[in-house]
C-alpha cells in the first residue's frame, strides 16, 4: 500500500470510530425528537453536563469516566423525568409545544451553558483513564483506544436500547406512543407516563454520551453548540424514529467528517453535518430508513 | 392611525430621543443606547417570523453576523458610505433567509428551527476559514473620526440605528394591520386550515423569512464600525440569538409593542447588569427570564397588562 491509500484507510477507520461515538450522542435525540416529537435542542447541553460530572468524579474520586457515567445514570433519568413533567404541564397539555416549547428548551440550553461557565470557567477540562493514549496497530491501520472505547461503549448502548425498544412491553409502548395514543390507552397504558419514561431514558443516555465526549476530546461549556447541528442532522439523515437508520447516518457523517478533516483541514469539519442536513431535507425528508 | 402617519410618529419619537441623548452629552449614553436600539431591530425582526407566523429562528446571530461581515468585506474592497453598507447587508441576509426558508419551510416547523441553529455554526466555520475578512483572528475596521453634518462618528452610528429601529417598528406595525399580517396570523394559528382556504402559505412564509433576515442583516452591518474590531466569536455571539428570542417572548409576541417593550427593558437591564455585575450573570438572567416567562406568562408583558395574570386551569 502506498502512502495515500494508507491515509485514506486510516481516515475511513477513524470516521467509523467517530461515527460510533456520534451514535451515542444522537441516540437520545432519536428517542425524544424521532419517536416522541419533542424537539429537545437542549440535548447537547445535557451531554456537556454529563461530561462535567464524569470529569468531577474522575478528578476527585479517580473513577473511570465510563463507570462514572453509569453511576450517574439514575440521576440523569430523574432529571429527564423532571424536565418532561415541566414540559408536559406547561406546553404539551395546552398544545403550545411548537413555539414556546422550543423557546423553553433553548432557554434550558442557555442556562446550562452559562451555569457551567460560572461554575467551571471556560478552561478546557479532560479526564484520565488507562485507555487514553495507547494505540492499537493492525498493520498500517492505527486504532487509538480513546476512540475505540467510546465506539464500543456506544454500540453496546445502541444494542441495549434497540433490544429494549423491540422486545419489552414498555419499549414497544414507547414505539407505539408516536403512532397511536388511543390504542395505547386501550391496553391500559398512560401515554403521558410512557412518554415520561422515554424522555427520561433519552436524557439518561446523555450521561454516557457526555463521558464518551470528554474521553475523546477536552471539553468546555460552549462546545455543545457544535453538536446541535450534527445531532439533528444525523437524526434526520437516518430517518426519524428509526434507530438502525440513525446508526447508519452517524457512521456516514463520521466518515465524511473524518475524510474532510484529513484532506481539507479540521476547521471545515463542522460544515459537513449541515451539508448533510440541507441535502437530506431538500431531497429526501424522510431520511434513509424513515417511516 | 394609518401606517404612514405612524411612521411619522416613529420619526418624531426618534428625533426626540436623539435630542435627549445630545442633551445628556455623555458618549457612553450613545454607546449603551446603540446596543438597546440594535436589540429593538433584532427583536422586531425575529418577531415578524417568530411571533407573527410562529416559526422559530435560532440563527439570529448568523443573520446579524452575515450583515456585519458583508460590511467588513466591502469595507476592505472599496470604501462605501455606511447607509449603502446597511442596505447591502440587508440584501445579503435577506437572500440567505429566502434560501434557507425555501429549503426547509416546506417541512414541519421544527426542521426550520434546527436548520437555523446549524446555519449559524456553518456560517461561523466559513468565516473562520475565510482569511480575507480576518478569519479566526478577526478584522480591524478603522472608523472615521467625524461625519459631515452629524459630527462625532458615535453620534452618527447611534442616529443610523435609531432610524433603523424606527423603521423596524413601523414595518412591524404596518404588517400587523395588512393582508400580509392576517395571512401570517392564519399560518400561526392553523397552517393546514390556512392552506385549505387558499392562503399561499409557502409564499407568505418566504416573505417573512426574507424580511426578518434582511432586518437582522441591516442591524449587523454597522456593528463592525461600532466595535472597531470584529471577531467571529463576537459577531456570532449566542447573546444575539438568545436576546432576539427572549425579548419578544418576554414582551409579548402578538404585536409590535411586545418586542419593543422587551428590547427596551431587557436591553437596558443588561447594560446595567454588565457594568455592575458581570456579563455571564447577565446572560443567565436573560435565560432564566425567558424560561420563566415562557412557562408562567405565555403572552408576555403585553398579555399580563391586557388580561391580568393567566389562569392555567382552563384548557
Amino acid at each position: 500500500m502506498d502512502l495515500s491509500s494508507d491515509l485514506l484507510a486510516n481516515a475511513l477507520v477513524a470516521g467509523l470510530l467517530l461515527g460510533g461515538f456520534y451514535a451515542a450522542v444522537t441516540l437520545g435525540v432519536s428517542i425524544s425528537f424521532g419517536i416522541l416529537d419533542i424537539v429537545n435542542i437542549a440535548h447537547p447541553a445535557f451531554i456537556i453536563l454529563g461530561s462535567y460530572l464524569a470529569y468531577l468524579l474522575n478528578s476527585r474520586l479517580g473513577l473511570d469516566p465510563i463507570l462514572a457515567s453509569v453511576v450517574m445514570l439514575p440521576a440523569f433519568y430523574v432529571l429527564g423525568a423532571l424536565v418532561y413533567r415541566i414540559y408536559h404541564a406547561a406546553f404539551e397539555r395546552h398544545g403550545q409545544e411548537s413555539l414556546r416549547g422550543l423557546a423553553f428548551f433553548f432557554g434550558l440550553l442557555f442556562i446550562t451553558e452559562v451555569m457551567l461557565i460560572l461554575g467551571f470557567g471556560v478552561d478546557y477540562r479532560y479526564v484520565t483513564a488507562p485507555y487514553i493514549g495507547p494505540t492499537l496497530h493492525l498493520g498500517a491501520l492505527a486504532l487509538p483506544l480513546r476512540m475505540l472505547m467510546p465506539c464500543l461503549t456506544s454500540l453496546v448502548l445502541f444494542i441495549g436500547l434497540q433490544v429494549f425498544l423491540s422486545a419489552t412491553f414498555t419499549g414497544r409502548a414507547i414505539m407505539a406512543v408516536a403512532q397511536d395514543q388511543l390504542a395505547l390507552r386501550l391496553v391500559a397504558c398512560s401515554p403521558t407516563r410512557i412518554k415520561r419514561i422515554a424522555f427520561a431514558i433519552s436524557i439518561a443516555t446523555t450521561s454516557i454520551a457526555g463521558a464518551l465526549l470528554i474521553i475523546i476530546q477536552p471539553v468546555e461549556p460552549s462546545i455543545g453548540r457544535e453538536y446541535i447541528g450534527r445531532v439533528f442532522a444525523i437524526c434526520v439523515l437516518g430517518g426519524l424514529g428509526s434507530l438502525p437508520g440513525m446508526l447508519i447516518g452517524a457512521m456516514l457523517v463520521g466518515i465524511v467528517e473524518s475524510l474532510t478533516s484529513t484532506f481539507y483541514g479540521p476547521s471545515w469539519a463542522p460544515a459537513v453535518a449541515f451539508g448533510f442536513l440541507l441535502i437530506t431535507l431538500a431531497l429526501r425528508p424522510a431520511g434513509l430508513l424513515g417511516r | 392611525m394609518g401606517s404612514r402617519a405612524f411612521l411619522g410618529v416613529c420619526g418624531a419619537a426618534a428625533a426626540g430621543i436623539f435630542s435627549v441623548a445630545l442633551l445628556i452629552g455623555n458618549d457612553y449614553a450613545f454607546f449603551a443606547g446603540y446596543v438597546v436600539l440594535q436589540f429593538i431591530v433584532l427583536a422586531q425582526a425575529w418577531n415578524i417570523l417568530g411571533g407573527y407566523t410562529g416559526y422559530v429562528n435560532f440563527g439570529s446571530a448568523a443573520f446579524f453576523a452575515l450583515g456585519a461581515y458583508a460590511a467588513v468585506f466591502l469595507h476592505k474592497l472599496y470604501p462605501l458610505p455606511l447607509p449603502v453598507l446597511i442596505a447591502i447587508g440587508g440584501l445579503v441576509s435577506g437572500s440567505a433567509g429566502l434560501g434557507m426558508g425555501y429549503l426547509t419551510l416546506r417541512l414541519r416547523g421544527a426542521f426550520f428551527a434546527i436548520a437555523t441553529l446549524a446555519f449559524a455554526v456553518v456560517l461561523q466555520t466559513l468565516v473562520v476559514n475565510w482569511n480575507y475578512v480576518g478569519g479566526a483572528r478577526g478584522a480591524y475596521v478603522i472608523r472615521p473620526d467625524s461625519v459631515w453634518l452629524v459630527g462625532s462618528y458615535v453620534h452618527y452610528l447611534f442616529l443610523l440605528m435609531l432610524i433603523l429601529a424606527a423603521v423596524a417598528v413601523a414595518i412591524a406595525r404596518a404588517i400587523e394591520r395588512s393582508r400580509l399580517g392576517y395571512g401570517f396570523a392564519t399560518i400561526r394559528d392553523d397552517e393546514l386550515a390556512a392552506e385549505a382556504s387558499g392562503v399561499p402559505t409557502l409564499r407568505l412564509k418566504l416573505v417573512a423569512t426574507t424580511l426578518s433576515g434582511a432586518l437582522m442583516g441591516m442591524a449587523g452591518a454597522p456593528f463592525p464600525y461600532y466595535i472597531g474590531y470584529l471577531q467571529p466569536s463576537s459577531a456570532f455571539g449566542l447573546e444575539y440569538a438568545v436576546n432576539s428570542i427572549a425579548m419578544p417572548m418576554i414582551g409579548g409576541t402578538t404585536s409590535w409593542v411586545g418586542p419593543l417593550i422587551g428590547a427596551v427593558l431587557l436591553g437596558s437591564l443588561q447594560q446595567i447588569a454588565t457594568v455592575t455585575i458581570s456579563s455571564a450573570v447577565n446572560l443567565l438572567i436573560v435565560g432564566l427570564l425567558l424560561v420563566g416567562f415562557v412557562i408562567i406568562a405565555p403572552s408576555g408583558i403585553v398579555g399580563l397588562v391586557q388580561h391580568g395574570w393567566p389562569r392555567r386551569s382552563a384548557k
